[in-house]
């Protein structure tokens, strides 16, 4: 073949691909920020004794879970502004891996949820707590320990679903990376550094996500 | 004042069709220790924890000071109180449990401390200081940063009992606190209901240990299927049993 890798006209545009990481890594932490919110929400709703409450959560995990992200992005970004919703091209990403996100997240908070003795809950009932109180200072903090490993997981699967947002040009990671490919021809090469971007961001984060578990851990 | 503590009239308590509870009738005067003996699945448990409201149950009152709790009976209808009256009367008892029930994410003084600052609204200080005592008394300041998997069982007891002490409650309700220990490990923990006995609190417990019954308590009901099957002071009860199910009760229970 004799084609010899050339990387000067991607360093060139180096840049470019790291200010697209950026954005990627905003546009996971603001969707996922809200996709927790949404998925506690959601998973305080499953595990209620509410029937109502259960099937409206069950319902939406079901809905979401099963719908491809690029199909919710291109939803959130081409039909929602037909029916009067105008967002941004980012916030409308944001939007649809909120959305997308906050079912995983659900399901991830609802196993951690189950986890957490009734004698524990019973014991705050026993000293007078309400129930919102024992939510927050018994019930959340447990779970949240116990579900930190599989969060980590969930996360990193997140961020890398953030370059689906090329596909409506936004200009992260992917669609910088694309761009570069486009202008320099250097196909090969742009891809190279893209995914190591990736990875190595990756590997930094689930490092992170390991140090925050460790220093969280109940047992001691 | 109102003459009994705790007054319990015609409890009715069934877990779907089966009736657990069939009628109990049982008053208790400030400062008695009770005793509750009996076979398993007579309802023991299921009683203490209806007077904490930790389970609904179908029919008949319970009363601290004269206060009904759990359900407010109007016109005829009896409705279950709402939430938050119910946390606050819940707060008029405290229960120590079997598996001790300590919260894991928290140390010894945070265990004690959380119903402190949440329910009984006192500073970081304040309640520090009370925990502080509480834990002292039971004899584990010096472990007051332990969190709970670093304490033996006896010791997670004593926390469990010291949290709930802490709240002062008119009335505390121990179910069997030492059936979950090592053997060598029970006397810590006796020696602490003890001398909260000895303190004059008013007391409910649960208990396999007949010889601590028969030294603390100042009445022991012998609870049978559901109903209160014989009572009466610990001497006269142990010595001479006035029915068939208690003999062989305390014939099959081993005094040591
Ligand atoms: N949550 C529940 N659902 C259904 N039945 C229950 C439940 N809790 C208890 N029971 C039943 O109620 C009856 C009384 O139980 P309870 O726990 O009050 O007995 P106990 O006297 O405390 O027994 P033990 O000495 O074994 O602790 C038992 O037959 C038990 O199987
Ligand atoms: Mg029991």
């Amino acid at each position: 073949m004799g084609y010899t890798l050339n990387f000067a006209a991607v360093w060139r545009n180096f840049d470019d691909l790291l200010w697209g990481l950026g954005l990627s890594l905003l546009l996971a932490a603001v969707a996922i920020g809200l996709g927790c919110v949404l998925g506690l929400v959601l998973a305080f709703g499953r595990v209620s004794r509410s029937r109502l409450l259960s099937g409206l959560a069950g319902l939406y995990v079901t809905v979401f879970r099963n719908l491809p992200l690029l199909v919710l992005v291109l939803f959130s970004f081409f039909a929602l502004p037909q029916m009067g919703l105008r967002l941004s091209k980012q916030s409308s990403f944001v939007l649809a891996l909120a959305l997308y996100s906050a079912a995983y997240l659900a399901e991830v908070f609802r196993g951690g949820l189950l986890g957490v003795p009734q004698g524990l809950r019973e014991a705050g009932l026993a000293i007078g707590l309400t129930q919102t109180q024992i939510r927050r200072s018994i019930v959340l903090p447990i779970m949240l320990r116990s579900v930190l490993p599989g969060l980590g997981s969930t996360f990193i699967g997140l961020f890398k679903d953030t370059s689906l947002a090329a596909a409506i040009a936004v200009p992260e990671l992917t669609f910088e990376a694309r761009k570069i490919n486009v202008e320099t021809f250097r196909v090969i090469e742009t891809w190279i550094v893209a995914s190591g971007l990736y990875v190595v961001t990756c590997s930094i984060l689930a490092a992170l996500l390991r140090q925050v578990e460790a220093k969280l851990a109940i047992s001691r | 004042m109102h003459g009994n503590l705790l007054e319990i009239h015609g409890l009715h308590k069934r877990y779907g069709s089966v009736e657990v509870l069939k009628g109990v009738d049982c008053n208790v005067a400030h400062g008695e220790v009770i005793s509750i003996i009996g076979s398993s699945g007579s309802g023991k448990t299921t009683m203490l924890r209806c007077v904490n409201m930790l389970e609904e149950f179908e029919g008949g009152t319970i009363r601290i000071d004269g206060e009904e709790i759990g359900y407010a009976t109007a016109g005829g209808e009896r409705r279950r109180k709402p939430e938050k009256e119910i946390a606050r009367q819940r707060a008029l008892t405290g229960m120590a449990f079997q598996q001790f029930n300590l919260f894991p994410h928290m140390t010894a003084l945070q265990n004690v401390t959380l119903g402190l600052r949440l329910v009984k609204k006192m500073s970081r200080e304040e309640s520090q200081a009370l925990g502080e005592t509480w834990l002292d008394r039971v004899g584990l300041l010096s472990r007051k940063d332990h969190y709970p998997s670093g304490l033996s069982g006896g010791q997670q007891q004593r926390v469990a009992i010291a949290r709930a002490i802490a709240m002062s409650p008119r009335l505390m309700l121990f179910d069997e606190v030492t059936s979950a220990l090592d053997p060598e490990l029970v006397a810590e923990v006796l020696q602490v209901v003890r001398s909260l006995a000895d303190d004059g609190m008013t007391m409910l417990l649960v208990t396999h240990e007949m010889r601590f019954a028969y030294e603390v308590s100042s009445r022991v009901i012998f609870m049978n299927q559901g109903r209160i099957g014989e009572e009466g002071n610990p001497k006269m009860m142990f010595a001479s049993p006035k029915t068939e199910r208690l003999a062989e009760f305390l014939k099959s229970s081993r005094f040591d």
